[in-house]
Parts: C-alpha cells; sequence; structure tokens
C-alpha cells in the first residue's frame, strides 16, 4: 500500500474553460447527458455532482433545474453524487455549490429545455430526446425577472421522508446479504500494535473474518450485536506500543510556533514610510484550539467486492466521491476504474470528517469476504478522535492607530497548521487506515488550498477594512502532531475572530464607537450596508451600557469574495457566560431559497456560538482525552441563543454561498460582546466563565 | 464481554406485539433497526447522551442504545414512526415541516420522541418548558430554536 498520487493536486480534473460563459463544471463535463435523463416517469432526473451535507442543496439545485425547465418542483428529481456516468464537480465544500452546480445544472436544464419543446413541436416523446451532445452553453438561461421558483422558499425535498424516521440516512442502507463490520483503532495517534492473539476472537459465535495487518484491526461478523461484541474481544486481545507524540495543550501558541514552519506572504502593500505619525500602537495574540467535527452519527461505509475480488463498490457520505475513488485506487495499487463509489446521506457533514475513512475501512474489511456487502459504523469515540480535526490556530495582530483616530498599519503573523488534507490533496491517498496496514503510506501532512481557492490558515486573513500599510504573512506548520483537514470555514473562523476582536480593542483605544469605527474603515457599499442594517434592526445606539449585559459586534466577508455577514451579539455574563440573542445582516447576491439561506445563517451562528463557548479538543501527551459529549460538550437547546436573520437581496448579482458566512462573525461578535458585558478581553477561545475570570484578575 | 444464552422477550412495538429472540444484552436500537426493520431510531453515541435514539419506553422518553432487550420485557416501545397514523402525519411532524426545523435532520427522530413525551404530558407547555425537555437531545447543525418554535407550533393545534 505505497502508491501514491501524482504531485499535481489530484482533487480535480483541472479543466480549462474555453470561454468566461462556459460554467467550470461543464467544461470538466460536457456532455448533457451526463447531467440529466427524462425517464418515462415523466420526471426529469438531474444527475449532479455535489452531494446533500444537510444544507439543503438538493432543494436548491431542485429549485434551479424545475426553473429552467419550467416545470413543478416535483417533477424534478435530483440524484446525489456517483463515479457511475455521473458529473465530477469535485468536493462539495467551501461554499461553492450554488455559484459552480447551480450554474452547471442551469445551463444543462437550458439546453434540455430546448431539446424538449422542439421534440413536442415534432411529436417525439421526451423520453427518446438524444442526450448524448455537448452543452450548448450559449443558450440564456432564464433571468430572475422572468418569474419561476428563484426567490421562493421552497421546502426541503428530503424531510418528509427525514421526520418520518424513513430510511434515507447511509446508516439506513441494507444490501442483500450484508455483513457487519467493526474496526479496532489503536488508542493514540502514534500507537503501534505490539502483539494480539485472535484465536479467541475468531471462536466466537458470528464471527465470520477477522482482518489484520499491520496495526488495522477489525471484524467482520454476521449482526451488528456480535460486531460490536467482536471488537471489544479484539481490543483486549490486541497490545500496543504508545507514543507521547502530541504537543502540551496548555501551550499551543509554542507548538505552532516552534517547529518547522512554511511562510509565506499574504497581503504586503502600502509603503511603512507613507504613515503619518502614528500616536498609538497596539499588539495582542488571539488564539483558537482544535475543534472537532462532532457531527450526529459516527461516520458510515459500505463496501462490496466482486466475487473474484477485482472490483469494488463503495458507499459514501463522503464530500467528493470522485477524490475517494482515487484514494482507493492509490492506496490499494489499483485502477481507478475498479472502483466505484456512490453517495449516500449521511448527519450533518461540516468539511472533511471521518466519513472517506469509514468507506475505506469497509472496503478493507469487505475483501476478506468477496462478494458480500459489509458495513461500517464508527463508534463515538472514534468519530471524536480519529476523524481530522480544524487546526488550533495562533494570531498575532498589530495596529498603528492614526492621531485622528484611523488604522494606518496592519501587521498579523497567522501561525496553524494546514486546513486540508482531503483524500489525495496532499500527494498520497490520506485515507487512514491506509496508514494503519502493514507498509502503509503515512498520512499527509495537512496543508492548505492555494489563495484563489479561498486559501486556508490565512483564509480570510487580510481585514476587509482600509487599512493602508499591511504587512500580513502565514506560518504553517509543516508537520501535523493531530491530524487536521478542513471544517466548515477552515481558518476564516480564528482569523475572523481575531480581527473583529482587534477591531474592537482599536475603536476602544481611539474613543470611537464599534460601529462607527467600522463604517470608517469600509469603502464597500455592502459591507457598510450589511453592518449599518443589523445595527438599525437590533438599535445598537440605543444599546445598554451598564450591568451583565453586553453587546458586540463583528462583521466580515466570507474569503473576501463570498457573502457579507454583520452580526449583533447580546451576552449575558453573571456565572456562566449567555448568548441570549444573534442578529445578523446578510448578502449572499441573489437568494435562490430564502428560507434555505435563513437556515444556513441560523446554523452556522448557532454552531460558531458553541465553538466559540465550548468546545475545545483535549488530549495528554499521548491520547486525545475528549471522546464522548461529556469531554466533548457542545451547545445544548437550554444555551442555544435566539438567532434572527436579515436577508439584504441582490437579484441583479449573482449567488454566493451561505453556509459559511455567519461564523466568524457571530466568534467575533460574540467576543465583543463579552469584553462590552465584563469589561476585560478573553483572547483565547473557548470563552468560557474560568478564562473570563483569570482576565478580570490578570 | 461474551455472548449470552438467547433471551426471547415480549414486547409492543408501535402497536403491534412482538416477540424477539437474541442475545439479552442486545440494545433495543440493534433491536428495532435490524430485527424489526425501523431506521427512524438512531444510533449517535451508544451510551444515552446524544438522544438521537430515542425512543418512548411506556411513554417516557429514553435512549434505545442504552436499554438492553432482556429489560424490555412486557413493555410498549414507540419509535418516531409511530408517531404518524399511516400517511397523517403527527402534529409535530408536521410542525416541524411548517418550520423546516432540520437541516441534516439525524437529531429529529429522538427530538421528536421527546416533545411527543412532553405535549403527551403537558398539551400546553410553556417556551421554558420545551427547551428542558428537549435539553437531553443535542443538534449539531443549531436548528434548536426551530425546533423550539415547531414544538409550540404543534402544541398550539
Amino acid at each position: 500500500m505505497t502508491a501514491r498520487l501524482g504531485a499535481a493536486d489530484p482533487d480535480r480534473p483541472a479543466p480549462q474553460a474555453p470561454d468566461a460563459t462556459t460554467p467550470k463544471d461543464v467544461a470538466a463535463n460536457p456532455r448533457l447527458s451526463t447531467w440529466v435523463r427524462v425517464d418515462g416517469d415523466g420526471c426529469v432526473h438531474v444527475q449532479g455532482g455535489k452531494v446533500e451535507l444537510g444544507q439543503g442543496i438538493l432543494t436548491a439545485l431542485t429549485q434551479l433545474a424545475a426553473d429552467e425547465l419550467d416545470l413543478p418542483v416535483d417533477r424534478v428529481r435530483v440524484h446525489g453524487a456517483t463515479t457511475a456516468g455521473g458529473p465530477d464537480e469535485g468536493p462539495t465544500a467551501g461554499s461553492m455549490s450554488v455559484a459552480d452546480s447551480g450554474a452547471a445544472v442551469r445551463a444543462a436544464c437550458a439546453h434540455l429545455r430546448r431539446l424538449l419543446d422542439t421534440a413536442a413541436a415534432d411529436g417525439v416523446p421526451a423520453a427518446e430526446v438524444d442526450l448524448d451532445v455537448d452543452i450548448d452553453v450559449s443558450l440564456p438561461a432564464r433571468k430572475p425577472a422572468e418569474g419561476g421558483l428563484t426567490g421562493i422558499s421552497v421546502p426541503r425535498v428530503d424531510l418528509p421522508d427525514k421526520v418520518r424516521g424513513r430510511a434515507r440516512f447511509i446508516q439506513d442502507l441494507v444490501l442483500p446479504g450484508q455483513l457487519w463490520g467493526q474496526v479496532v483503532r489503536p488508542p493514540s495517534p502514534a500507537a503501534r500494535l505490539a502483539s494480539l492473539d485472535t484465536a479467541g476472537v475468531e471462536a466466537l459465535p458470528g464471527v465470520v473474518a477477522v482482518v489484520h495487518d499491520g496495526s488495522f484491526l477489525g471484524v467482520v461478523c454476521a449482526d451488528e450485536r456480535r460486531a460490536d461484541v467482536a471488537a471489544e474481544s479484539l481490543l483486549a486481545a490486541a497490545a500496543w506500543e504508545e507514543n507521547a507524540t502530541l504537543p502540551d495543550r496548555a501551550d499551543l501558541t509554542t507548538y505552532l510556533r516552534d517547529g518547522p514552519v512554511t511562510t509565506f506572504d499574504v497581503d504586503v502593500s502600502g509603503e511603512p514610510d507613507d504613515v503619518a505619525p502614528q500616536v498609538r500602537k497596539l499588539a495582542a495574540t488571539y488564539t483558537r484550539p482544535f475543534l472537532a467535527h462532532a457531527s450526529m452519527s459516527p461516520s458510515c461505509g459500505l463496501a462490496r467486492w466482486s466475487d473474484d475480488g477485482t472490483a469494488v463498490h463503495v458507499w459514501s457520505h463522503s464530500q467528493n466521491v470522485f477524490g475517494l475513488r482515487r484514494a482507493v485506487a492509490a492506496a490499494l495499487g489499483v485502477a481507478p476504474d475498479t472502483v466505484q463509489v456512490e453517495h449516500a446521506e449521511g448527519a450533518g457533514a461540516y468539511g472533511h470528517n471521518g466519513a472517506d475513512d469509514a468507506a475505506f475501512d469497509a472496503v478493507l474489511l469487505a475483501r476478506a469476504v468477496p462478494g458480500r456487502p459489509v458495513h461500517v459504523r464508527w463508534r463515538r469515540a472514534d468519530e471524536l478522535s480519529w476523524s481530522p480535526f480544524g487546526s488550533a490556530m495562533a494570531v498575532d495582530i498589530g495596529v498603528c492607530l492614526s492621531s485622528e483616530g484611523r488604522m494606518v498599519c496592519w501587521e498579523s503573523d497567522v501561525w496553524s497548521q494546514g486546513h486540508t488534507s482531503r483524500p489525495g490533496y496532499a500527494g498520497s491517498p490520506g485515507l487512514l487506515a491506509g496508514a494503519h496496514v502493514e507498509g502503509g503510506a503515512p498520512l499527509p501532512d495537512p496543508v492548505d488550498p492555494p489563495p484563489e481557492r479561498g486559501a486556508g490558515s490565512t483564509r480570510n486573513a487580510i481585514p476587509g477594512y482600509r487599512v493602508p500599510v499591511r504587512r500580513i504573512r502565514g506560518h504553517r506548520r509543516q508537520d501535523a502532531a493531530l491530524r487536521t483537514s478542513s471544517l466548515r470555514t477552515l481558518g476564516a473562523y480564528g482569523n475572523v475572530f481575531a480581527i473583529e476582536s482587534m477591531v474592537d480593542e482599536a475603536a476602544d483605544c481611539a474613543g470611537a464607537d464599534p460601529l462607527d469605527f467600522r463604517l470608517a474603515h469600509l469603502d464597500d457599499d455592502r459591507a457598510r450596508a450589511v453592518l449599518q442594517a443589523v445595527a438599525d434592526h437590533v438599535g445598537w445606539a440605543g444599546r445598554p451600557r451598564e450591568g451583565d449585559v453586553g453587546w458586540g459586534l463583528g462583521y466580515a466577508r466570507y474569503k473576501a469574495k463570498g457573502a457579507y455577514c454583520a452580526v449583533v451579539a447580546e451576552v449575558e455574563a453573571v456565572s456562566d457566560i449567555r448568548v441570549r440573542r444573534l442578529t445578523l445582516a446578510v448578502d449572499v447576491g441573489r437568494v435562490v431559497n430564502p428560507d434555505g439561506v435563513r437556515s444556513q445563517i441560523e446554523g452556522g451562528a448557532v454552531q460558531s456560538t458553541s465553538w466559540t463557548l465550548k468546545e475545545q479538543v483535549t488530549f495528554d501527551r499521548t491520547r486525545i482525552t475528549s471522546v464522548d459529549w461529556e469531554t466533548y460538550p457542545i451547545l445544548r437547546f437550554s444555551e442555544t441563543p435566539e438567532v434572527e436573520v436579515l436577508l439584504l437581496d441582490r437579484p441583479e448579482l449573482p449567488s454566493v454561498g451561505s453556509g459559511e458566512a455567519a461564523q466568524g462573525p457571530t466568534a467575533g461578535a460574540i467576543a465583543n460582546a463579552v469584553a462590552a458585558a465584563v469589561g476585560v478581553r478573553v483572547r483565547d477561545l473557548p470563552i468560557t466563565p474560568e478564562r473570563v475570570v483569570a482576565a478580570m484578575e490578570a | 464481554m461474551t455472548d449470552s444464552p438467547a433471551a426471547t422477550v415480549s414486547l409492543t412495538v408501535n402497536g403491534s406485539a412482538t416477540t424477539v429472540t437474541g442475545d439479552p444484552g442486545t440494545p433495543l436500537l440493534h433491536v428495532l433497526r435490524n430485527e424489526l426493520g425501523m431506521s427512524g431510531p438512531r444510533y449517535g453515541c451508544g451510551v444515552g447522551l446524544c438522544g438521537a435514539c430515542f425512543v418512548l419506553l411506556d411513554g417516557a422518553a429514553a435512549p434505545a442504545c442504552d436499554t438492553p432487550l432482556w429489560s424490555v420485557e412486557g413493555r410498549t416501545v414507540v419509535t418516531v414512526e409511530g408517531l404518524a397514523e399511516g400517511e397523517d402525519l403527527h402534529p409535530l411532524q408536521q410542525a416541524f415541516l411548517d418550520e423546516q426545523a432540520a437541516q441534516c435532520a439525524f437529531c429529529v427522530s429522538g427530538v421528536l420522541v421527546s416533545a411527543a413525551a412532553l405535549l403527551a404530558e403537558k398539551p400546553t407547555p410553556s417556551e421554558g418548558e420545551v427547551v428542558e425537555a428537549l435539553d437531553r437531545n443535542l443538534c449539531r447543525c443549531g436548528v434548536q430554536r426551530r425546533m423550539v418554535r415547531a414544538v409550540l407550533r404543534a402544541a398550539e393545534q
């Protein structure tokens, strides 16, 4: 298992768009039949390349397709991604689904509509129309002014099944002849199997196979209960050699700074000499810890090898079925076309979680039983300790204020591990079990997406404010003590928290109101509009200035080219830190589905509240110790703030994603509200009562 | 953990009398999903800390993942599938659709079960009572407030 992928980024086929009007996913997948088919059931079936993660993409694409086709929503079916004939649209990530897939589906459906119109005029049945043609992108897509469904809150197409508890998730898949697998993971990231006696496990009733390859251990059993029992038994039969490879959790900043780092400039502009005499300089360091995806379901995967063991069919809740196919093929040293990957819905995914790993676990276990499907469901502790984490970060920021109270220089250094190690991305398969098998390739050190894809550690490291002199650098640790990869917003959550905290500190230093101070440094009308809208709505000018309640403001434009979002947080700090209310104003360009956008913004804001107040991956020098909901607590119903979303619709502007707009600004707003409530600033996440007390005593 | 002699247990699931034979330590969750063909109760943590597997056990919301088969002899189990009456959704299910109170919806089965237990006991709860009743359930997508609104909406009907 040493096969490596090519040095070039294999995550995408790297298509060249022939011209600016061709959606890039059409350029990569030009055949109309890849995208749509018309069946005898009277429905148009759209084969997308993006996947449902709970964000409602199936509904948004259904809506766009129905719009182009002039069909009611219930006559359009959008199917999940598959490598078997579907388009390769890369990962479902980075808030790009509506922009990328939406444009492609619109183009495909505009072409299909013309073909269907012609067929109807000629009396040709719709199902007989030849779709094996290249998509003609010159056909005009419908404009929003033409009416249709754009801007309508079409209800989620998948929810009726889900409120009934119907089988819809990968966990519910039961294939004929299915067996149940369980993997026994090492007790710590650097542990290696020292000894194992499988005789006792093999003798247990219902055990079909015990798989042992290097430090990869698993069982295949007749049913789920027996798999659980056999896995416990296998665990007891294994002895491990562990190594203390983890950093000192109490001083992650030193860990991030002291290792081998790759340093790179993000923005070096303006001449320091041009800065007028400065009256004040501020400097501070802001940090965030490692965060877990903590999805409600542990990862799951199914696989079935052909009887002769030459091909494998995989079912996964992966965000990238083609990427997973290439990674599995590379890890096994086989041709990619012997691996088929079909998407099945999982619980909410917020980035690169354990989905791909669980799929590969199933591939390895199912190899022991050719012809039989094997269903692998991780346990909670595995999910919380083996899914990749979002990286810890430390952000140093220095600001100079002019005598007029304006920010005239901004210097920052972002310290972080890399924010992506998606399968195949960093040059090796990047599948967990691939690193555990004998002779397997170690997991790749995480890297960052390039700036044109929004960067990683330094995503949103450049403040959106007008500051003439900027020196912004990233420092990415080359090695990674903890496995990290894409978690919703990548570095933007930490960077925006840091920037928005510092902007409030600078405003305070300048004796300015946080809103006025921000507006004075913003030229972009859309940025000003979201800030003004949220401030007007909550009555910012009349906010309470005394007592245990504080209000705070946060703002960012995601990836500097995505959604604009401004937040006001209302926090009460007595014995606990309680976020009572969040109000957000958002501009995502043209709104395809207003309630879908609201839902994504609300969810992003609440998840950010959870990260900001409660969450951190814990570990000693050897083992991850946050392994269940007690050691990795997340926000509960009783702690969830009321959330109100103001949508600033821009029908004339392109749609951008909404799933990652709110997290950074919400963290900034909460931090600023806490500072307003208690009079001291906490610069380290999560903002816990202990940290507030420590800041007060400092 | 070893395999114990099989036990035969009689219980009522969604109104139907059922007999199950199996390892007495088998979690009720596995029995419901793998033996009785249900998919609504979901595995989230295996130790009763997240609520994804909640079912009504003699009317009270309880974690099926942490309830062994031997302990349900003679008891009544209602899963989320048992809330609807055929095609007619339970008012809670309809209210969750009306409020679009879900994102990934993996937690929704258990949340609906907790809410059903509350409304059975207290048909017109206060907002605080709804929050308290749902506090044993976790939601990672951040839909908590919509869910609370949905329960209050269902209670009005």
